[in-house]
């Protein structure tokens, strides 16, 4: 019996490595083509002299958020192509058709479209350029900044592609799929002993999760919320720290991903409503009648700031860390200068630290809100 | 596709890849971590449990042991003290015992004893009464042996009658 048992593990085992590997590569890779980039930039750029390399050391401590209007007074007029930071960023931050981890190297992702006129359509978004990199259409239909359009009516299609986004969508859930798979084969293969591997990192988290957010902010009714809580907390930070790989798309920072985690929440907390949670917004306790007036739209508004809140809170966070960071690192473009790059470096360290910190606790905000706002709903009766 | 409004295709796919995440997960996933941690922080619970009991069970059963312990002392101490007691009764009766019949004894000695000098002096009396009768006898016998010593007697006492 035992010799059949053991095979499949070693079997299991080689995969397991490819990917690791596979993974590694991706990474060193992505850095290689960033620091390919980043030299010539730099080599054919003068030094700066001491004075203003003070100057420009001074000005990256000071505040990134001014990059853009460095980037119109920078010094990259001797370029061929001026260097425009804010749409470079602008660019890394939104969805993209196509995925652009480096300038030689860009993964066309399928369009999938559907229009009145001509019905499904599924292609490649490299149809919409030619071998020079230019937008041309396709099959009538037209890209706009990103905008799928019908060429001939200007009129907008139904656009369901696997962007950039969406692909960072599925590569989030298939990890989250392995390895809280992994996890529940550890709990099964493990039953009553102690946990092992990626068990034993995972599980501390889910108890945290568990007995520190939704415990204590729902009730005793709790258990019945934990997959969704778990999930989605999982979900944001998983989002989190894979958008902040080199050539992420930046998942959770999308506003349309925010607003459907916000929209489920606000779903599950009104479907969950008690008696008393609506009481309070329609007959809110111990208030005089003039002031019932008042506190009826301010209460109904507040149904839908909470989630609008969640929505936001999310999406400012992921999206302005990412902006802080492409900005420090667009300086050293702007200025073309090995000390700036140096500097910027230093300070992107640090920020990307700061991140990593930020995707924990985004993921922690976003699920202990939804808790409380779920909490609030599941709320029994009380006395006042 | 704008930074500030939600993309619908994006909008779908999260919806729809989520809402498969959330079901899928609960079901391979949450459930049986969560049914696992459950059970392992109740066994903890358990064996917590049961060492604390066994750990009250062992310091109850210390007691008993001592208490029977100093019970057990006790009982000896008692016994020992009872039997000092005893022996200390029986030997004060012996020494009373002995001292009454040495007493008697002494007592019975000096009656039978007197008795016995009463006799013996009595006997005495007689014997020594006997011895005078005896030597009067043979003084007499002896004196008169004789018809001159006879008449001189005779004329001792013709010379007290006379006298008289």
């Amino acid at each position: 019996m035992p010799t059949p048992k053991k095979a499949p593990k070693i079997r299991r085992g080689i995969p397991k490595i490819r990917a690791k590997q596979f993974f590694s590569e991706r990474i060193i890779d992505t850095f290689a083509v960033q620091l390919k980039a980043f030299v010539p930039v730099v080599m054919n750029k003068p030094f700066f002299d001491s004075k203003s390399t003070l100057l420009a050391l001074f000005l990256i401590v000071l505040a990134s958020a001014f990059s853009p209007v460095f980037a119109s007074e920078g010094e990259g007029h001797e370029e061929k192509a001026p260097f425009n930071a804010s749409e470079v960023i602008l660019h890394h931050v939104k969805d993209d058709h196509q995925w652009h981890i480096a300038d030689w190297l860009v993964v066309p992702l399928p369009i999938i479209v559907y229009s009145e006129e001509k019905g499904l359509d599924v292609f490649s978004s490299n149809r919409f350029y030619d071998e020079h990199h230019n937008e041309i259409e396709y099959n009538g239909y037209k890209l706009e900044h990103d905008h799928i359009t019908l060429a001939e009516s200007g009129k907008s299609v139904f656009d369901i592609s696997i962007t950039k986004n969406v692909l960072m969508l599925l590569i989030t859930a298939a990890l989250m799929f392995y390895v809280f798979l992994s996890v529940a084969k550890g709990a099964k293969n493990n039953y009553g002993k102690a946990p092992k591997g990626v068990q034993s990192f995972f599980e501390p988290i889910i108890i945290f999760v568990r007995d520190e957010i939704v415990k204590p902010n729902i009730g005793h009714h709790y258990e019945r919320f934990l997959p969704y809580m778990l999930t989605l907390f999982f979900f944001i930070l998983f989002g989190n720290l894979l958008g902040l790989l080199p050539g992420a798309g930046n998942l959770t920072g999308n506003i349309a991903v925010t607003m459907t985690l916000a929209v489920l929440t606000f779903l599950i907390t009104n479907f969950n409503g008690k008696k008393t949670y609506w009481g309070h917004i329609f007959w809110t306790p111990g208030v005089p009648l003039p002031l019932r007036i008042v506190i009826l739209p301010v209460e109904i508004i507040g149904m839908f700031t909470k989630p609008f809140s969640l929505m936001i809170r999310l999406f400012v966070a992921i999206t302005a860390g990412h902006i802080v960071l492409l900005a420090l690192i667009c300086l050293t473009f702007i200025f073309g200068s090995y000390y700036v790059g140096f500097g910027s470096s230093i300070i992107v360290l640090f920020i990307n630290l700061i991140e990593l910190l930020v995707a924990g606790i985004q993921a922690y905000v976003f699920t202990m809100f939804s808790s409380m706002y779920i909490g609030m709903a599941v709320e029994e009766g009380h006395d006042h | 596709m704008d930074l500030l409004t939600p993309g619908p295709g994006l909008v779908i796919w999260q919806l729809f890849v989520f809402i498969l995440l959330v079901l899928l997960l609960g079901k391979l996933a949450w459930k049986p971590i969560l049914t696992s941690l459950k059970e392992r922080e109740e066994s903890i619970q358990q064996a917590l449990d049961s060492a604390e009991n066994a750990k009250k069970e062992m310091a109850s059963l210390k007691e008993d042991n001592e208490k029977l312990l100093r019970e057990t002392r006790d009982e000896r101490d008692k016994i020992l003290r009872d039997a000092r007691t005893a022996a200390n009764r029986i030997h004060d009766d012996a020494q009373a015992n002995a001292k009454k019949n040495a007493d008697r004894l002494i007592e019975d000695a000096k009656s039978i004893i007197q008795t016995e000098k009463n006799a013996a002096l009595r006997e005495v009396k007689e014997q020594v009464a006997m011895f005078s009768l005896d030597i009067a006898e043979k003084l007499i016998k002896k004196n008169l042996s004789d018809d001159k010593s006879q008449k001189e007697l005779a004329n001792t006492f013709i010379k007290d009658l006379k006298l008289n």
